[in-house]
């Protein structure tokens, strides 16, 4: 039965009072745009133009390497200046197609799924020629998550709408003005899966966001609205799917392996549009914030965009930022410049005028025990990362350390700084790079 | 580029609790007890404490002077040379306590790697150090002539117990006997024991469970069955407080695990049980808590937690 929480977790100071209050801001596209072929999970994609090519807003311009994979699309209209390799959040390198923007805005025409012919495999081939993969910031190819082996034994779509990291506010701004694209989305995808309930799942700290969607569905049949308890990480997919099925679900496992779909809410809002409209996926809801940030809020940002040209777009900055982050500062990514492009997956900017973790020195363990208090995995984090340091992968496979989700609650919450969840991921890292062999 | 950001691995937030935080929740949670050792045996045993805090100190800065890093920083050694001295009698001769203080630090803390390597609490391996090496002079207690029973005995209420006397349980309850500089005073101790409740710095697992199962020995194997005085006598006394609060609760050297801290606590309860019912001394806690203490790493071994849904593929 539904807990509405999860064992461990943590309360870490939410920032998100800087921008829930201020309207969505749509920013015109830049000059020059980068399209990564590498922005989800899977094979690259490949790209079908060329340099020198003219490409139309909407234009795919890179379609799926292989099943997992997914196809890019150009936000603006212009001319493919290069396809070579540039530098992205994560701090690698990734080949990319470059298009100068002409500024005219020439968009494609679009086709939305016919209403007369309504089938599961029409959503599906929408869903995937648009581009979709997992907004919360996996990047996971939306069609083949809405493909499981066995669509029947599918009980419940949950609509993940927790937007449990701290700062972020773009999921609750996106619920608030858009709500019915959210209802929809959630519609057509439970139109997959014949029967499953529909959940939405949101965080008690947005009251408003459960009363509007209670009010919505409240002649609907297959959809609930379910109010979580707010801690970190209750978006992770681990603790929202237990806290809203009491199901659970380890490192080895799918959701879809206890019948369940998670889907975050920009997702859900992009295959309504896909289905709909037959838009592709090219412009995402990016929170800007940070207490070195002029005018916190969140932004409609064409995907491609240098994150340069949103941060000259959103004010720039009251003071020189010490950290800029991509993402929450849980899990997101540090970067040491801004000249990387927005992603599908590029779910916030953070620039704050202080780095908590440099304002501290690492210092002993002193077993306190408080990250397995924590940690959502039920793991040992203080004795994986001991074993991660010393390098013994045995005794890190013994500690079940492949069982971590790498939120980052233990790092947090270490009162003597440790970087445990560094070291576990390093670990992490080497062991799934060895099992692909 | 011009200006290079920083950069680190994630999460970029950190919790305010500190290493040298808790450690100076835990010294301000030990000063009732030793404020009423002071008022309760004089002035000799604040020069006490004063001795074994500054002895500590000093040893932790002279090592890390050698292994070049300053580490008196994190407030642990203060918290180790304050147990002492309240695990100390006020008779104690000075050089003996800083001996002890040199002990807990260079040769059970410093020499296993420092902070969160030894495998015994410090103070009270020290403790057990000096009891060994100077029995007279660890078991000279004096009366305080505070109390109503002991004004003319220097033996501990539960040295008396044993040797079927009665004593004055509300006496020992508030701490007006003899024994131990910090150890005496239920009252103190337990006001102390609530600062680090509430600040989050322990929980009940391992003290409670410690209590509990003495209780129940105690009831069973004590000779007295649930005679009220008795049990409370045997609760206030030997240092039971000072050590189920403020030394099995040490982190470095309890289990982990939450399983393992029951067991833990479990394990201590019986031991103390057996060391003042079926042993030739009156008290047990110390080498209770020492033996535990060793027992720490079968413990975690056999109580680690199960993930999150269970073992996923290797």
């Amino acid at each position: 039965m539904a807990k509405l929480t999860f064992q461990g977790g943590i309360h870490p100071y939410d920032g998100k009072e800087l921008s829930k209050d201020k309207p969505i801001k749509e920013l015109k596209a830049g000059t020059v745009m980068v399209y990564p072929l590498s922005q989800h999970i899977g094979a690259p994609a490949k790209p079908i133009v060329a340099k020198g090519d003219y490409v139309w807003r909407g234009q795919m311009i890179a379609e799926a390497g292989s099943f997992v994979s997914a196809p890019v699309h150009s936000a603006v209209s212009g001319t493919v200046k290069a396809i070579e390799p540039r530098r992205v959040a994560s701090g690698d390198l990734v080949m990319s197609i470059v298009i100068e923007n002409d500024g005219q805005d020439s968009e494609v025409e679009y086709y939305p799924v016919d209403p007369e012919n309504f089938t599961k495999d029409e959503i599906l081939r929408c869903v995937q020629e648009a581009g979709i993969v997992g907004m919360g910031g996996a990047g996971f190819p939306t069609h083949v998550k809405l493909s499981p082996k066995d669509p029947d034994k599918i009980e419940y779509v949950i609509a993940n709408c927790a937007e449990c990291e701290p700062y972020l506010t773009s999921d609750y701004r996106r619920m608030l003005e858009e709500p019915e694209r959210l209802v929809d989305g959630l519609k057509i995808i439970l139109c997959l899966f014949d029967h499953a309930q529909g959940i939405i799942a949101v965080e008690d700290n947005k009251p408003d966001c459960v009363k509007l969607f209670r009010e919505m569905t409240k002649n609907e049949t297959r959809i609930s609205v379910r109010a979580l308890k707010t801690k970190y990480p209750q978006g992770g997919e681990r603790s929202l799917i237990y806290a809203t099925t009491g199901r659970k679900i380890n490192s080895s496992m799918l959701p879809a392996d206890v019948g369940c779909i998670v889907n975050n809410v920009d997702t859900i809002v992009a295959v309504e549009r896909a289905v709909l409209e037959g838009k592709p996926l090219m412009e995402r809801i990016v929170t800007v914030t940070g207490d070195a940030i002029k005018d916190p809020r969140n932004y409609k940002v064409p995907t491609g965009m240098s994150y340069t040209e949103v941060l000259e777009a959103a004010g720039g900055f009251t003071k020189e930022p010490e950290k800029i982050i991509c993402g929450g500062p849980m899990m997101g990514v540090a970067i040491f410049g801004t000249d990387v492009p927005v992603t599908k997956t590029s779910t916030a900017l953070l620039a704050f005028t202080k780095d908590e973790v440099a304002a501290w020195e690492p210092g002993p363990c002193i077993n306190c025990g408080r990250c397995l208090e924590v940690c959502p995995g039920r793991v040992m984090p203080s004795k994986l990362a001991d074993a991660a340091e010393r390098g013994d992968e045995e005794a890190f496979l013994e500690l079940n350390g492949m069982e971590c989700c790498e939120c980052g609650c233990c790092s947090y919450i270490c009162p003597a700084k440790r970087p445990l969840t560094q070291e576990i991921k390093s670990m992490r890292k080497i062991q799934l790079a060895k099992r692909k062999k | 580029m011009s200006k290079l950001y920083h950069v680190s691995s994630n999460p970029h937030v950190r919790a305010a609790s500190s290493t040298a935080g808790i450690m100076t929740l835990v010294i301000i949670a030990l000063l009732p007890a030793a404020g009423f050792g002071i008022y309760n045996f004089g002035p000799r045993a604040a020069l006490v404490l004063l001795v074994t805090i500054a002895s500590a100190v000093g040893t932790e800065f002279l090592f890390g002077l050698y292994k070049k890093k300053l580490t008196i920083t994190d407030m642990s050694a203060v918290v180790t040379g304050l147990l002492l001295g309240m695990n100390l009698p006020v008779t104690i001769p000075l050089w003996m306590a800083a001996m002890g203080s040199v002990f807990a630090i260079l040769v059970v803390k410093c020499l296993f790697g420092g902070l969160g390597q030894n495998f015994m609490n410090p103070a009270l391996a020290a403790r057990c150090f000096l009891v060994i090496s100077f029995p007279a002079q660890m078991t000279n207690f004096i009366s305080t002539g505070k109390g109503a029973l002991d004004a003319y005995t220097g033996a501990t209420p539960l040295a008396l117990l044993k040797g079927g006397e009665t004593v004055n349980v509300m006496d020992m309850i508030v701490g007006k006997t003899t024994g131990t500089i910090g150890e005496t005073s239920m009252l103190a101790l337990v006001i102390g024991a609530c600062v680090l409740l509430l600040t989050g710095v322990i929980d009940l697992r391992v003290p409670g469970s410690y209590l509990v199962s003495f209780v129940i020995f105690t009831v069973i194997f004590g000779g007295h069955g649930f005679e009220p005085a008795f049990l409370s006598a045997q609760l206030a006394g030997g240092g039971l407080m000072l050590g189920a609060f403020f030394m099995a609760t040490d982190y470095v050297t309890r289990p982990i695990t939450v399983g393992g801290q029951y067991v833990f606590g479990i394990f201590l309860g019986i031991m103390t049980g057996i060391f003042r019912f079926f042993g030739p001394g009156a008290e047990g806690v110390s080498y209770a808590i020492v033996l535990g203490n060793l027992l720490v790493p079968l413990i975690e071994k056999y109580t680690r937690p199960i993930p999150f849904g269970g073992k996923g593929a290797k």
